[in-house]
């Protein structure tokens, strides 16, 4: 080790690793994971929240984390954001790539995606 | 991608209740459900609720499974991290009453994590605070949470009186027991010139009960070698040596990952951070002597001899390991220092009282719901620390006294329990800080057994080389034995006190002179206690065995003849549905009629 910079190097690059275990950002995005969940592709969906995280740089902003069954299965793949001080935003019927929207436009721009949202699905 | 991590701890007293199995079967069950990819199974540091291991918590949920065993881990993976449905039996349910309030719908594990606990919230974690969090085995964890930055600003950015100038004025003081300011210590060392200087850490803990530097070394060993380092640039020396016990094996093999680690990062060696500064580092194992926790027998074991004290002057900043100016800081002293450099001697000023700054590491044990590691800020009640985060004291016992400082420490009793704890408070009740054991008592302990116990291990350990330690401590064990037969004068109590006053006087080291204070305290808050031992020849907590009778109440006894069965030495007579009788000439006071007899009978006193 010759520098500071070779330190700070070896820091961000393991960051990432151990930010999970600082606890929960401002933003919560929680993926239902239910058996009903899981038959609907929810797998797919919850890898796809991590890894766009990861690469929008949220991850110190954003937990994404995982639940059971919240009680409407013809509407999964469920996925709810929280934020502290807003309202809670279901999104329904979710893909990888809807995911990936999300994380784009609602986690990063902080606009809400309402076609995808149960709020539209049940009008 | 990693979306989810699940920490396993790996120190002594989970590995002792199973860790290592629930480890591997983690491990395994995540491939099996083809979540390898995605699931990061880590092995940690104590996270300090060693009655709960083995701990596994699950991020980033936060959630805390305690007890957990290998049959657990298929639930765990299927249920949790495949379902995100978490097993509720096995979350750690004693959360803090506020976080209950927050949470307005009742209790939801799955919105409750680790630091909600009330255990884990009152605490304030400086020294432990990678422990639990990192996995000890790699370096590159500790760089992601801010490691050897600290030695990097030091090594760029600060001269060696900078450097001692931020640890003197943060007020950080001697950890293992004596408390002496830890920067004054280090300018003593720098002041000295000599062609060669070494730093020393002492890992040998000794104490009965005391297992937080332990603790520090399994759970963030990488934390010493960055502060010894430190320490060296400060005072001016490039060699290091890591005195700790070889009954550590734990701690040992993860000095040496760590040291090897840092070497091969050139973080170690020579030439740090191109600075022109070299330090190494070595261990040295102990035996298991007590006496080589002072830090002159320490030394002198370190070059080979026998560990046996030398007498002070000169101190070891003049005169120490090999004859060279030396200094010799606790593990906890130096666990706290990487985070003063970093975050400056105002932080940590901030933490504590007056005269004693920053926190302290102690670990509970005795009769105490929640034996584990806890540390919080100086200056908290120990109310605060056995009833709430020890969970208080089980089986609706009543609190009698808290033994701190182990054989060299003295008892708080339960009329001093609002004490905050802090070294200047302990040492004005006749008490003292310790290396941080903390022994907690019920009305069950007999105080002059417990003195009796802390005697018999000091005549075990004292060294010899002095007499008023190798024949004083003997002397008032003797003493202490003839008052628990039932044999003591209340001469015998005066004689006690002096004999205590004269040894703590007159030996060499810290091991002698600090040897009598679990009698002087044990005099001083319960003398009613040794006199009901010496007048009226009972023992009030039931415990000396000499004094104790068991006694059969006849109005009681229905004769079921079950005490006269399960006597091992057929000590007790009577017929079938008459009153049964002990003879005592006979009793050797087991308790088995006691625990046997389904009347309540028995009665012993």
């Amino acid at each position: 080790m010759k520098s500071l910079a070779e330190l700070a190097a070896i820091r961000e690059k393991m960051k990432d690793k151990v930010v999970l275990r600082e606890g929960s950002g401002d933003i919560r995005v929680v993926v239902g994971m239910a058996t009903c969940g899981i038959a609907a592709g929810a797998r797919p969906v919850l890898n796809a929240f991590v890894e766009k995280v990861n690469e929008a740089g949220l991850t110190d902003k954003v937990t994404v984390s995982q639940t059971g069954c919240i009680g409407v299965c013809q509407f999964e793949p469920v996925v709810e954001v929280f934020e502290a001080g807003k309202e809670k935003v279901t999104y329904v019927k979710m893909t990888a790539e809807k995911a990936a929207e999300v994380v784009e436009k609602h986690l990063k721009g902080g606009e809400v995606i309402s076609e995808y949202t149960i709020t539209n699905a049940i009008s | 991608m990693i979306r989810s991590q699940v920490l396993v701890c790996g120190g002594t007293g989970c590995t002792s209740s199973g860790s290592k199995a629930v480890l591997a079967a983690f491990e395994e069950e995540i491939v099996k459900q083809g979540l390898d990819e995605e699931i990061k199974i880590v092995p940690t540091g104590c996270f300090g609720l060693c009655e709960r291991g083995p701990v596994v918590i699950v991020y980033p949920e936060g959630t805390f499974y305690s007890r957990v065993q290998k049959d657990d881990v298929a639930e765990i993976v299927e249920e949790h991290l495949l379902k995100g449905r978490i097993v509720e039996r096995l979350v750690y349910k004693d959360v803090a009453e506020d976080v209950k309030t927050e949470l307005k719908d009742g209790f939801d594990p799955s919105k409750v994590s680790l630091n909600d606990t009330i255990f884990y919230k009152s605490q304030k974690r400086v020294a432990l605070r990678n422990c639990g969090v990192i996995n000890p085995e790699s370096i590159d964890e500790y760089i992601a949470v801010d490691g050897y930055a600290a030695l990097g600003k030091v090594l760029t950015e600060m001269t060696p009186e900078e450097v001692i100038k931020v640890v003197s004025d943060s007020g950080l003081r001697g950890r293992g027991g004596g408390g002496f300011p830890t920067g004054r210590k280090w300018s003593f060392t720098a002041a000295n010139q000599a062609d060669q200087k070494y730093v020393v850490c002492n890992a040998d803990e000794g104490d009965p009960g005391a297992f937080m530097d332990r603790s520090v070394l399994e759970g963030d060993p990488h934390c010493i070698v960055e502060a010894m380092t430190i320490c060296g640039y400060a005072t001016g020396a490039t060699e290091g040596y890591i005195y700790v016990r070889a009954e550590y094996p734990i701690a040992v093999k993860r000095l040496e990952i760590a040291i090897e680690q840092a070497k091969e990062y050139g973080l170690l060696g020579d030439n740090i951070f191109d600075s022109g500064f070299s330090f190494n580092l070595h261990i040295r194992l102990g035996a298991g002597a007590f006496v080589c926790g002072e830090e002159t027998a320490l030394m002198t074991s370190i070059e080979g001899n026998r560990g046996e004290p030398r007498p002070r002057p000169p101190y070891p900043a003049v005169k120490g390991l090999f004859g060279k100016p030396t200094t010799e800081n606790n593990v906890e002293t130096f666990a706290n220092i990487p985070q003063i450099i970093l975050k400056g001697a105002d932080w940590f000023a901030s933490m504590g009282t007056e005269r004693s700054k920053g926190t302290k590491v102690f670990a509970l044990g005795g009769k105490i719901t929640n034996t584990g590691l806890v540390e919080i800020p100086m200056g908290t009640t120990l109310r605060k620390v056995i009833e709430e985060i020890g969970g208080g004291v089980p089986n609706g016992k009543k609190f009698k006294a808290a033994q701190t400082g182990g054989p060299s420490g003295g008892c708080i009793p339960a009329s001093l329990i609002d004490t905050e704890i802090d070294y200047d408070n302990l040492t004005a009740i006749g008490c003292m800080m310790g290396s941080g054991g903390l022994i907690v008592m019920d009305e069950d302990n007999c105080m002059v057994d417990i003195a009796k116990f802390f005697l018999n291990f000091t005549v075990d350990e004292s060294c010899g080389k002095c007499a008023p330690c190798r024949i004083g401590t003997m002397r008032m064990k003797e003493i202490l034995e003839k008052i628990t037969e039932g044999n003591g004068t209340l001469e015998d109590l005066d004689k006690l006190e002096e004999l205590a006053l004269y040894i703590k006087e007159n030996s060499l080291c810290g091991l002698g002179q600090t040897a009598p204070n679990p009698v002087l305290a044990t005099l001083k808050f319960f003398r009613d206690e040794y006199e009901a031992h010496v007048v009226d020849h009972k023992c009030p907590a039931g415990v000396c065995k000499a004094l104790l009778n068991y006694t059969i109440i006849a109005d009681k006894c229905k004769g079921c003849t079950k005490c006269a069965r399960n006597c091992p030495v057929g000590a007790i007579s009577g017929q079938v549905k008459q009153p049964h009788v002990i003879d005592n000439s006979v009793c050797i006071k087991c308790g088995a009629c006691m625990d046997n007899c389904s009347f309540g009978a028995i009665i012993k006193g």
